[in-house]
């Protein structure tokens, strides 16, 4: 089982070895050959889980619309992700003739690039992080950020105004969502004291799901935004903006978007699965990777399933109100009150190198600090529900006459809200 | 190798920020600015910085300047008439510059560089650090974040007045109809 568990560091550690022995390379040569060999397989990890993320998306969305999906390459459809990118590849690149010509090609790749930054830090299984960087939460939103730049970038060079206006949707919703989405970090952080994901998951002797529910249902929503999937595919809306910022791109320079887009979407499921799910943490009788390989794709698929196949898509006024009257307020909530729990309910202590503490004071240390934390998430839920029941009131009363008059839903009265007034509200 | 690493660096991080101020293509300075931004990030990190690296990034690159590129990018790059509007710049520009090179150039020259030792108590920890900021500057940062705090109302006040001018327009205009 152990070498099981450990395959892959030791097949990085016979690599170095390898370099430095065998070929007897210099260390100053062989740290960053070996350095680039590790970008290498985590950037071939990713280009892979690419083509099967578009596989499944397919798959799944078509079960839900009870359709088949694609099943004509190869067994199942299997191969349909390789003809899609033989497609991509052979595409003619177009580009408009007003389009800021290098702004336009550069865009895609700075699409692209950052998402393959963040698997650096994600720690795939004990012991296998390729740079256990010591701020790996901020990294992830620092390096996040860079998609809103290429978005902002691809709509503005294609000077066309469905783009332009693509583009500005995205900013306003991802600068917005990512305020909720760091606030529900927070709780995590107050627990476990370390920005380190691998620390994180050292510390989650009890998934943090069962401790933090509020914060996960947060980051579900935040996540879902900050990539742009439907319910908040407001970005690419075809019916009313054509596809958004990538209207005007075609070929490989489209299947890059779309490669950023999903694989962004992956690199949160990771972080869904390393901060609530106990990342790489599980029974014995399989190996670390592969309980994390596991944890992320649940992840995956809760994100198509319940996200994007559920929900019909939001109006930009609804996003930035959802955003700024409700998740907001409840996530600082969540941050308060978890942080005075944290002084009573400590999750980690360590003291010496040894982690003490509640959790690891056996089952009935963890069902009360479970207890405990889900009690106060139910007080927080009232609470909340107490303060909003004018909205959920509202909410429910239009539903019920929505019912009642068993024709077409009757459009809810939409103010007269432009772009740029949602931007500015 | 750190040498290599650091002159690749610097050369991009002085070349954009040249083409940023001499650039006539408001958008294209922005990015520009992205690009420095970014290059300053990295050289935090060669000296054991992330903490600073990571916050530079999130709050220059991945907030200020995607609100610089929004404004930038509604408005046009037309520099138009707001070019060379405010005669004073210049003078004003040049007397600033020479009073920063006056400033910079004795510190530059007093200071014992040796390459990033001084840095080296951050290097260990954010939680270094968040200390050294909650115990001996708290007073700098508490002030900072009032200042902070003061201009995000003010902001709000502001875009809250012209919201409810233009609804009085709106209703006064309807009136007339």
């Amino acid at each position: 089982m152990e070498a099981i568990d450990q395959i892959f560091r030791t097949i990085g550690l016979w690599f170095s070895n390898f370099l430095l022995n065998t070929l007897g390379l210099p260390v100053e040569v062989a740290g960053p050959v070996g350095i680039l060999v590790q970008a290498l397989v985590v950037c071939t990890f990713a280009a892979v889980t690419f083509l099967a993320l578009t596989y499944t998306e397919r798959k799944v969305i078509a079960r839900v619309q009870d359709r088949i999906g694609p099943n004509r390459v190869g067994p199942y459809g299997l191969l349909q992700p390789l003809a899609d990118a033989i497609k991509m590849f052979t595409k003619e690149q177009t580009m408009p003739e007003v389009a800021d010509k290098m702004v336009f090609q550069l865009a895609p790749l700075l699409a692209a690039i950052p998402s393959l930054m963040l698997f650096a830090v994600i720690p795939y299984g004990e012991g296998m992080v390729a740079s256990n960087l010591d701020v790996g939460l901020i990294y992830i939103i620092a390096i996040g950020s860079f998609a809103e730049i290429a978005i902002l970038m691809g709509g503005w060079s294609s000077r066309n105004k469905y783009s332009l206006l693509g583009a500005m949707r995205a900013v306003a919703q991802m600068i917005s969502y990512e305020i909720p989405m760091v606030l529900s970090f927070m709780g995590i952080i107050l627990m476990t004291g370390s920005l380190r994901l691998n620390d994180i998951v050292v510390a989650q002797l009890v998934p943090f799901l069962l401790l933090q529910p509020i914060a996960f249902f947060i980051f579900l929503i935040t996540a879902a935004a900050e990539t742009g999937r439907s319910p908040f595919d407001i970005i690419e809306a075809e019916s009313e903006l054509l596809a958004g910022y990538h209207t005007e791109y075609a070929g490989m320079q489209f299947g890059l978007f779309q490669m950023g887009e999903f694989l962004g979407f992956y690199a949160q499921s990771a972080v869904l699965a390393t901060l609530f799910f106990g990342g790489w943490r599980g029974p014995e009788f399989l190996p670390s990777w592969l309980w994390f390989w596991l944890k992320t794709w649940i992840g995956v698929f809760i994100f198509q399933w319940a996200f994007r196949t559920t929900f019909p898509r939001l109006r930009i006024d609804q996003l930035q109100a959802f955003c700024w009257k409700f998740l907001v307020p409840v996530s600082l909530l969540n941050v308060f009150v978890t942080a005075i729990l944290v002084k009573f309910v400590p999750i980690v202590e360590i003291a010496n190198g040894v982690v003490t503490g509640p959790l690891s004071k056996g089952i009935g240390g963890w069902l009360m600090t479970i207890a405990i934390y889900l009690a106060a998430n139910a007080l927080m839920v009232l609470l909340v529900a107490v303060l909003y029941r004018g909205e959920v009131r509202r909410t429910v009363s239009q539903f019920e006459a929505r019912v009642d008059s068993g024709v077409s839903p009757a459009p809810t009265p939409a103010p007269k809200v432009t772009d740029r007034e949602a931007v500015s509200a | 190798m750190d040498a290599l690493f650091f002159y690749l660096i610097a050369i991009v991080a002085v070349a954009s920020a040249l083409a940023m101020i001499f650039g006539r293509n408001a958008t294209h300075s922005v990015l520009l600015m992205v690009v420095n931004f970014a290059m300053v990030a990295m050289l935090y990190l060669t000296l054991g910085a992330p903490f600073l690296a990571a916050v530079q990034i999130l709050v220059y690159a991945g907030a200020i300047l995607i609100l610089f590129l929004f404004v930038v990018m509604l408005m046009g790059n037309d520099p138009g008439p707001l070019w060379e509007q405010l005669r004073i710049q210049r003078p004003a520009g040049l007397l600033f510059t020479v009073l920063l090179i006056a400033g910079l150039v004795p510190v530059a020259t007093m200071a014992n560089v040796t390459g990033g030792q001084a840095l080296a108590p951050l290097s260990d920890d954010p939680k270094v650090l968040a200390e050294s900021l909650y115990s001996s500057y708290l007073l700098p940062f508490e002030v900072t974040s009032l200042i902070l705090l003061v201009a995000l109302v003010g902001a709000v006040v502001l875009a809250k007045r012209s919201a409810y001018r233009t609804e009085r327009e709106e209703e006064l205009h309807l009136d007339e109809v």
